[in-house]
Order: structure tokens, then C-alpha cells, then sequence
């Protein structure tokens, strides 16, 4: 029988598999962040430990970090200590850290990527659930807990027991306005934010192929939103051509020896999986959530399900996040005025989008009573952006470009929406809270955010697509 | 490096029948600045507990001086979302010993285990029946024993046996550490990483 992608690298990753324990999984490399790693350098240092392997730790600051005037010391006393001491604990320890200030600093889970340190075949884990992301080259990838980073840290090996795999195939032609985004809030809003608990996800199917790397991403990003390990695409050329010359892929004879393995690296005709499950793109609306969970999703042109629909157990959860977004049931959401729009975090920072958001809002003027935030995913978009003159276009029409980081997808930093307002946000959760106290978050791409912020109310982007001087 | 022990429980429960709890509720995000593994406890549940001026929220279970204990039973789905290990840190710095509800989430799972914190994983039905167990009688007492993997309500003498993986079951009860097994397979990865 054949084996899917997921064990073909899985298989090529254990060190140990013994009946009755986790199997000894190695880690290629280990990406870590200021926010979860100092309880495990305090860890190592309490058992004496080194850091096993530091050539495959990689560090970096975006989770804490300020998205103004970063050339400055960070003013937030709490969050300037915790980025110090990611500063000592990685020279303490030799890992090579991208903080603040550095070329290559930005979200984990953009610059593993764009330095080609992500590539395909390869484990990798960081103590942040979007480590998904990664899964995007074919790769196994997820997120972990601090003691497991202390884990990783010290030995270079996770105790890990193998997921159950799920393949997702998605077929057909995107319509008009539909995007990567689009799909996988589709693809949670049907299966729900526990759909996937318990698997690791492979997308596959036409629709995802024809995706770029960016949009790939955005899928594998999102695969814990829906409870999943983690979630992968099998490499293919678009792959490749992505990889190839970036600063730390490999390169000439190297390079050849890693493409010939990568193009082994597919699910074969008869592996088997758990759960397959089949969607199709020409059913894909924009998308937007309207609850706080991201499994609460609709269709843009969609109403908000009635409570009656909803499962009885699960009617009292369903009432309190409605209340707590200040929503009705049966109500559309079109038309419903807005106060912020966040175009950020490690689900939609890349230049890719940020292109797309450019081109969208170069002619138009933002509403005036809207906040419209873009925070690029790293250094190097942000750089980009400015060569391609995207930021001229985002301040002509009233966006504000800021510095790489989390930001407002978390609000760890100052970038927090006030309370009761509501945010139009690329990022990847609506949770109660999760962007500031009472903040209410609507999640959505890039391109239904851009037109909330031109109108100042949620819109069916495709109806200003639609505008003769656009077409 | 020994790890918390644990031990059997006896006690009341503490009901949060709301699913799908994030563990961005568990522990908001701008309390995941410190630097040491400590005072969680007092912001488990922040912005469901207090008012923004800090004031409790009368209406919610953790300020309700009737119902209190070692076990927090809560609605499916618990613990999805961040990896943040904070999440277990908070519930076990509160006091709880164990989360009982029908479905968590993996990450969550894992990093609860890793601090001595048991989740248990029990049917839609029979958490029900602890629910409504404890609306008849706060009090009531839950036994939960790893040993046997079993939890028992004494209000009704109902019993439900739960899973868990026969390698952390053993860590829980011997104190057993995840990076002392592995480091003590060492050269099992030195020679993997030679075969690279």
C-alpha cells in the first residue's frame, strides 16, 4: 500500500517507535519567539542543559514588538523585558536571532519562508500554533507548548504520537473575488473550529495547485482554526521556483540532491487516509465571520444562521457569542458600518497581499470614520512594499503602513482595538477578546477588508470590482 | 528532572458549560509577558471574571463563593486555539488538578499533561450528567482516578472510564520527565542525525 505525503516525511523523521510511548520525532529546525521561549530557556539552564542544536534554532521578535518607531527602545516596560531577554537568553545560548532592527526580522512564520529556510520534507515546530503555515512547501509543521520547546531545545527531538491523517480536495475555478482566504474560512465554517482535531491535514485538488506559495500559506496557516495538527500541500514547481536563490535554500549541487528527494514528495495513488473530504471552489463565496470562533463563518451575501439551526447543547455558546458581537440571528452582515480594518499578521502580511490590497485601494479614499492599519509580516515586505511604491498608494488613500509584527492580531503591543468596536481583520481569529477587551472581530481576505475600509461598512467586494474603469 | 505527581482526586467541580473555550479566554494574550512560569492563577479567565476596572463579575462561576474544587468541567471543545502553554499554567496555578469535558483541543491536550494538569475526555452524555449533577448539588463530589482511568459522580454513582496514553499516564503518576526519556536515547539521535 502506498503512504501518504505526510508519512513519507514523518517516517524519514523518527528516531525511535516503540508500542506504548509517543515515537521520538526529529526536528530539522526549531523557530522560536520571545513570548514562549523564556520558561524553556530557564528550564535548560536549571538542569544544565545547552541548547542541543543552535545552527537549527532560529529566533526572532514579532509577537511583543511596537509597529512604530522600532528603531526606538520599545516603551511597554513588560514587553521591552521579555524581547531583552530573548536578546540574552540566544547569545547566552548561540541561536541566531533576527530581533528588532535586524534585515530579516518579522512573524516566524513569514521569514521561514521568505529566507528559504523553509522548505519542503523538512519538521518544524515552534511554540505558536500557526506554525501550520509552514506545511505550505510540504513540510511537517505545527505548533507546540513551552515545555515541549524546552523539549526541542535540549535534545532536538519531540515525543510525538502520529495524527490521523485527513485529506481535503479542492476542485473547480475560483469566482470573481474569491481567494486562498476565502477558502479555508469556507472550508472551517463547514466543518467547524473542531472538524480537524485529532488529524493532520493534506489539501490537495486543482483549486489548491493553482494557488501561489503566498496562498498556500494562508491555507496551511489556518489548518488550527479547525482544530487540525497541522496542514500540507504537496511541493510542486510553484514550489520549487519559490525556494530556489533564497538566502539560506540550498544551492548548486546541494540544490539538485534536495529538488530530486522533493519531487518524491507526494501522496501515493493508493495511501490511505482517515477522512477525505471534497469541496468545490465555484461554491466559495468572500467569505466572513460573523461569531467568535472562526468556524462561524458565512458567505459575504449570506444571513447569520437562526439559533433554531443551531444544535440545542450548542445554543446557549451560540446566543453568547452573538451578544457578545452585538448581532441578531437570520441578520446579513452586508452593510454593517465598521471602525477598523486590520490588514496584517502571519495568515495575510506578505507582499503578495499587500500587492493585491495596493492595487485594490489605488484610486480610492478609505471612509473617514475608519481606522485602516497595514502591518507588514517582516523586514523584507515591508522593504519590498516601499520599492514598489505600494506605501505612496496605502497613504493616498488613507491607510497607515506600519513596522513587521503580530500586532493587532493578538493586541499583545499597542495595536489594540478598542472596546465594542468593530475590526474588518485578515488575521485568523475572532475570539472574545482576542484584538483587544470587547474587541468584535470580523474575519475576512484582504481584498474584502480593503473594500470595508473604502466604504466603512462590510461589502460584497465584488460589486467594486465590478466598476467599469476597473475592468 | 521529577515532575509534579499526581494524585487522585476527590472534590467538588466547578461548572463552565460554554464550548469551544479558547485558550485566549483561558489567558488573554497581554498577560503572556512575564518571563517565569508563575501567577497565572490570578487572571485564568480574566476578562470573563472582571469588570475592566477590575471589579468581579458577579454572575461568573469562579466568583460564585458556591461553587469551588479541584476540577473545572467545561463545555466541548476546551483549549483551542493559541499553543500558549500559560493556558495549563493559569488552570493549575488557580488549583485546579483536572478539566473534564468532551472534546479538547490537541495542543492544549499536550501542554496540560506536561504540567500535572489531567485533562479528561468523557461522553456528551455523561458530561450532561455531571452538569446537572452539580446544578442539583454543588457540593457533589467527582472521584477521578488515573489509575483505573476512571470518573465516578457519587450524586448519582454513574461511572465513565477515559483514555489516555499509557506513556503520560506513567509520567503523571511516577513523576516521570519527557526530556530525561529522550535525552536518555541520545544516541539513538546522534546516529539518526549521522544517517542525514
Amino acid at each position: 500500500m502506498g503512504k501518504t505525503l505526510f508519512d513519507k516525511i514523518w517516517d524519514a523523521h523518527v528516531v525511535s517507535s516503540k508500542d506504548g510511548f509517543p515515537d521520538i520525532l526529529y526536528i530539522d529546525t526549531h523557530f522560536i519567539h520571545e513570548v514562549t521561549s523564556p520558561q524553556a530557556f530557564d528550564g535548560l539552564r536549571k538542569r544544565g542543559l545547552p541548547v542541543f542544536r543552535p545552527r537549527q534554532t532560529v529566533a526572532t521578535a514579532d509577537h511583543n514588538v511596537p509597529t512604530v518607531d522600532q528603531h526606538l527602545p520599545i516603551k511597554e516596560e513588560l514587553s521591552r523585558f521579555q524581547v531583552d531577554t530573548l536578546t540574552r537568553n540566544c547569545n547566552e545560548f548561540g541561536v541566531e536571532l533576527y530581533g528588532l532592527g535586524h534585515p530579516f526580522q518579522g512573524i516566524v512564520h513569514v521569514i521561514g519562508p521568505e529566507l528559504g529556510i523553509t522548505v519542503p520534507g523538512n519538521t518544524y515546530v515552534c511554540g505558536d500554533s500557526h506554525t501550520s503555515t509552514h506545511g505550505a512547501f510540504g513540510a511537517i509543521a505545527f505548533g507546540i507548548g513551552t515545555s515541549q520547546v524546552e523539549q526541542v531545545m535540549a535534545t532536538q527531538c519531540l515525543l510525538q504520537s502520529r495524527p490521523k491523517r485527513m485529506k481535503i480536495e479542492v476542485n473547480g475555478k475560483l469566482t470573481t473575488g474569491v481567494g486562498a482566504k476565502d477558502i479555508i474560512l469556507y472550508i472551517i465554517s463547514k466543518i467547524s473550529a473542531a472538524g480537524g482535531t485529532g488529524y493532520f491535514v493534506e489539501y490537495a485538488g486543482e483549486t489548491i495547485r493553482s494557488l501561489s506559495m503566498e496562498g498556500r500559506m494562508t491555507i496551511c496557516n489556518m489548518s488550527i482554526e479547525m482544530g487540525a495538527r497541522g496542514g500540507m500541500i504537496a511541493p510542486d514547481d510553484t514550489t520549487f521556483n519559490y525556494v530556489k536563490d533564497r538566502e539560506f535554500a540550498p544551492k548548486g549541487e546541494e540544490w539538485d540532491k534536495a529538488l530530486a528527494y522533493w519531487k518524491t514528495l507526494y501522496s501515493d495513488i493508493d495511501a490511505q487516509f482517515d477522512k477525505v473530504l471534497y469541496f468545490a471552489a465555484e461554491d466559495i463565496e468572500p467569505m466572513i465571520t460573523y461569531g467568535t470562533n472562526p468556524g462561524m463563518g458565512i458567505g459575504i451575501t449570506g444571513h447569520i444562521p437562526e439559533t433554531g439551526a443551531v444544535e440545542v447543547h450548542e445554543q446557549p455558546s451560540y446566543k453568547k457569542a452573538l451578544n457578545y458581537m452585538g448581532l441578531e440571528d437570520g441578520q446579513t452582515l452586508l452593510d454593517k458600518p465598521i471602525d477598523y480594518v486590520f490588514i496584517g499578521s502571519c495568515t495575510n502580511s506578505r507582499i503578495e497581499d499587500l500587492r493585491q490590497v495596493a492595487e485594490f485601494v489605488k484610486g480610492r479614499t478609505k471612509a473617514a470614520h475608519v481606522t485602516a492599519w497595514i502591518v507588514p509580516g517582516s523586514k523584507q515586505v515591508e522593504q519590498q512594499a516601499i520599492r514598489e511604491g505600494l506605501d505612496k498608494v496605502f497613504e493616498a488613500s488613507g491607510f497607515h503602513l506600519r513596522e513587521p509584527g503580530c500586532s493587532a492580531c493578538l493586541g499583545m503591543n499597542e495595536d489594540k482595538i478598542p472596546a465594542g468596536k468593530y475590526c474588518v481583520s485578515t488575521s485568523n481569529r475572532n475570539f472574545e477578546g482576542r484584538q483587544g477587551p470587547n474587541a468584535r472581530t470580523f474575519l475576512a481576505s484582504p481584498l474584502t477588508a480593503a473594500a470595508a475600509a473604502i466604504t466603512g461598512r462590510i461589502t460584497d467586494v465584488r460589486e467594486l470590482l465590478e466598476e467599469p474603469e476597473l475592468i | 528532572m521529577a515532575t509534579k505527581i499526581f494524585k487522585n482526586i476527590q472534590s467538588p467541580a466547578v461548572p463552565l458549560p460554554v464550548e469551544n473555550i479558547d485558550t485566549d479566554q483561558i489567558i488573554p494574550a497581554r498577560f503572556l509577558k512575564a518571563t517565569t512560569r508563575d501567577g497565572f492563577g490570578s487572571n485564568l479567565f480574566r476578562d470573563w471574571r472582571y469588570e475592566s476596572d477590575g471589579q468581579p463579575k458577579a454572575d461568573f462561576v469562579l466568583n460564585q463563593p458556591l461553587y469551588s474544587g479541584k476540577i473545572l468541567v467545561a463545555g466541548k471543545n476546551f483549549g483551542c486555539g493559541s499553543s500558549r502553554e500559560h493556558a495549563a499554567w493559569a488552570l493549575a496555578d488557580y488549583g485546579f488538578d483536572v478539566v473534564v469535558s468532551s472534546f479538547f483541543a490537541d495542543i492544549f491536550k499536550g501542554n496540560a499533561l506536561n504540567n500535572g494538569l489531567l485533562p479528561v475526555q468523557v461522553s456528551d452524555g455523561f458530561l450532561e450528567s455531571i452538569f446537572a449533577a452539580i446544578e442539583k448539588d454543588a457540593h457533589t463530589l467527582v472521584e477521578v482516578d488515573l489509575e483505573k482511568q476512571t470518573i465516578f459522580l457519587h450524586h448519582s454513582g454513574k461511572e465513565e472510564t477515559f483514555e489516555i496514553n499509557p506513556y503520560k499516564k506513567a509520567c503523571l503518576i511516577n513523576g516521570y520527565d519527557d526530556i530525561d526519556y529522550i535525552l536518555s536515547n541520545k544516541e539513538l539521535i546522534e546516529e539518526f542525525e549521522s544517517n542525514q
